[in-house]
C-alpha cells in the first residue's frame, strides 16, 4: 500500500513541514495566477446578463465561495474521520485549521449574496431554504471553532469536534439539494447537471476559472494554515517544558534555601 | 440491559424531583416566555393567534436547553460517569436512558402543558391540539440533539452558553417542521400529516444520530 504509507510518513509532522515548505509559494502563485485571470475575465471579458446586466459579476465570486463553503466542511468532515478513526495527527491539525477558512467563505458568500439580492430580488435576505440552510452552515462552523476555543487539550478539543463534526455532515446534502427540494426563490444548480451546464460558454469559463482559482487559493491557506498550527503546537509544549523546567528549578533553589 | 436502563432512567427521575433537581424549571422558563412575549408584541390577540403555535415551539426549544448542559455535567462531578462507562451495559443504551430521562422531565411535561399555555394565546382547540401533538413528537429530536451537545461539553464545567451555539443551528429542521405542522391546523394551506411525518422521522433519525454520537463523545472526552 504505497499511497497509504506515505500518508502515514506525513504522521511526521517534521516532514509535512518540510513538504509545506515546499509546496506553498507554488500553490500561491498559481492561486494569484489563476485568481487574477478569473477576476480579469469575470470583469472585462465576460458579457452582462441580458436580464441582470453587471450584477451577474458578483456571480463569479458568490458562486465559488458557495461551493469552497462547503467544499471545506467536507475536508473537515473526512479529517474528522481520520481523527476519530485511525487518530492521525495530521487530521486533527487539518481539521482545525479548515474551520475558520470554511466560515470566511461561507461568510463571503453570504455577504456577495445578500448584495446581488438587493437589486434583483429587491430585499438583502429572504429566508428561503438555501439561504438559511447556508446561514446555519456558518453558524455550525462558528459552534465548531467555539469548541476549539473551549478545551484547552488539543488532542482531546480534536476528538470532540470530530463528533459534532460528523454530526452536522447532515446539512451538507440539506444544502445541496435545497432548491431542488423547496423550490423557492434561490436558482437551482446551473454548472453541474446532467444534461450539462445551462450557463453560456462566455460566462461558464470565467466561472470555472474563479471556482478553481479560489479552490487552489483554499488548498493554500489550508497548508498554510496546518503548518501555523503545527508550528503553535510546538511553541505551546516548549512553553509546557520551560514551565516545568522553571518550576523544577525553583523547588530546588527552595530546597537549597532550607 | 433492560434492568439497567430501567435504573437510570428511574435515578435520573428522582434526581430531577429532588432539591438541586431541575424537573419543574424547564416548565416554569416555557411559562415566563409565553408570558413575556405577549408584553414584547404588545397583547393583540389576533396576532398572539396567527404566532402562537411558533411561540409555543421557540418557547418548546428554549426551553429544552435548561437542564440540558447539566444532562452529564452532574455524573462528570459526582464521578458516576466511571461507573457509566465502566458498565458491562453497551454507553449507548446507558446514554438513551438519560435522554429518555431528560425528555420525560421536560419534552413531555412541555407538550401537556402545550394547550394550556395555548389558552393565554388564544389559539384555536385545533391549534391547542396540533401544537401539543407536534410537540409530543418533535420533542424527542431536541432532546437527543442536545444530549449531542451536553456529552461535548461535560467535562468543561461551564459549558451552558457553548452547549446552546452548539446545538441551536441542528435544531433548526426540528423547528422548521414542528411549526409547518402546528400552525398547518390554522393556517390550512398545506396538510398537517406532510410536515408532521417528516417531523416524526426526523426525531427517530436525532434519537438514534444523538445516542451514538452522544456516547462517543463521552468515550472521547470524559
Amino acid at each position: 500500500m504505497p499511497r497509504l504509507s506515505s500518508l502515514w510518513n506525513l504522521a511526521n509532522p517534521t516532514r509535512f513541514l518540510g513538504l509545506a515548505d515546499r509546496l506553498l509559494p507554488w500553490l500561491a502563485a498559481l492561486a494569484s495566477a489563476l485568481l487574477g485571470v478569473g477576476l480579469y475575465l469575470s470583469f472585462f471579458v465576460a458579457p452582462p446578463d441580458y436580464q441582470q446586466g453587471e450584477t451577474v459579476r458578483i456571480m463569479f465570486i458568490h458562486v465559488p465561495a458557495a461551493w469552497l463553503g462547503l467544499f471545506m466542511y467536507v475536508m473537515m468532515s473526512a479529517s474528522a474521520l481520520g481523527t476519530l478513526v485511525w487518530r492521525h495527527p495530521l487530521a486533527d491539525v487539518a481539521q482545525k485549521a479548515a474551520a475558520p477558512i470554511g466560515a470566511a467563505f461561507t461568510f463571503v458568500c453570504l455577504v456577495t449574496g445578500s448584495l446581488w439580492g438587493k437589486p434583483m430580488w429587491g430585499t438583502w435576505w429572504v429566508w428561503d431554504a438555501r439561504l438559511t440552510s447556508v446561514l446555519v452552515l456558518f453558524l455550525m462552523y462558528l459552534g465548531i471553532m467555539a469548541l476549539w476555543r473551549a478545551v484547552d487539550d488539543p488532542g482531546r478539543a480534536a476528538r470532540a469536534v470530530a463528533v459534532l463534526t460528523l454530526v452536522g455532515v447532515v446539512n451538507i446534502p440539506i444544502i445541496k439539494f435545497s432548491v431542488d427540494w423547496w423550490s423557492t426563490l434561490h436558482q437551482p444548480a446551473a454548472v453541474f447537471r446532467i444534461d450539462g451546464p445551462t450557463i453560456h460558454p462566455s460566462m461558464l469559463w470565467p466561472l470555472l476559472v474563479m471556482a478553481l482559482g479560489c479552490t487552489v487559493l483554499a488548498i493554500a491557506l489550508h497548508v498554510a494554515g496546518m503548518r501555523n498550527e503545527i508550528l503553535r503546537r510546538r511553541v505551546r509544549s516548549l512553553r509546557l517544558m520551560e514551565a516545568e523546567r522553571l518550576d523544577a528549578g525553583a523547588e530546588t533553589a527552595a530546597g537549597a534555601a532550607r | 440491559m433492560t434492568r439497567a436502563f430501567l435504573a437510570l432512567v428511574l435515578r435520573d427521575l428522582r434526581l430531577a424531583a429532588r432539591v438541586g433537581g431541575s424537573g419543574a424549571m424547564g416548565l416554569v422558563f416555557f411559562l415566563m416566555l409565553v408570558a413575556v412575549v405577549p408584553f414584547a408584541l404588545g397583547p393583540d390577540l389576533n396576532l398572539l393567534a396567527r404566532i402562537g403555535p411558533a411561540l409555543l415551539w421557540f418557547s418548546a426549544v428554549l426551553a429544552t436547553l435548561i437542564g440540558l448542559d447539566r444532562l452529564f455535567q452532574t455524573d462528570v462531578e459526582d464521578g458516576a460517569i466511571d461507573l457509566i462507562l465502566s458498565s458491562d451495559t453497551p454507553l449507548e443504551v446507558l446514554v438513551a436512558a438519560k435522554g429518555v430521562a431528560h425528555w420525560l422531565t421536560t419534552g413531555l411535561p412541555l407538550a401537556l402543558c402545550a394547550p394550556l399555555f395555548g389558552l393565554l394565546l388564544a389559539l384555536t382547540p385545533g391549534a391547542m391540539l396540533s401544537v401539543a401533538a407536534t410537540l409530543v413528537v418533535g420533542t424527542p429530536a431536541l432532546t437527543f440533539i442536545g444530549a449531542v451537545g451536553a456529552a461535548l461539553t461535560a467535562s468543561l464545567g461551564r459549558g451552558g452558553l457553548l452547549l446552546a451555539i452548539l446545538v441551536m443551528p441542528l435544531m433548526v429542521p426540528t423547528l422548521i417542521f414542528g411549526v409547518s405542522a402546528a400552525s398547518a391546523a390554522t393556517a390550512g394551506t398545506i396538510a398537517f400529516l406532510t410536515p408532521f411525518l417528516i417531523l416524526a422521522a426526523l426525531s427517530l433519525v436525532a434519537i438514534v444520530i444523538g445516542t451514538f454520537a452522544a456516547a462517543a463523545a463521552l468515550r472521547q472526552s470524559a
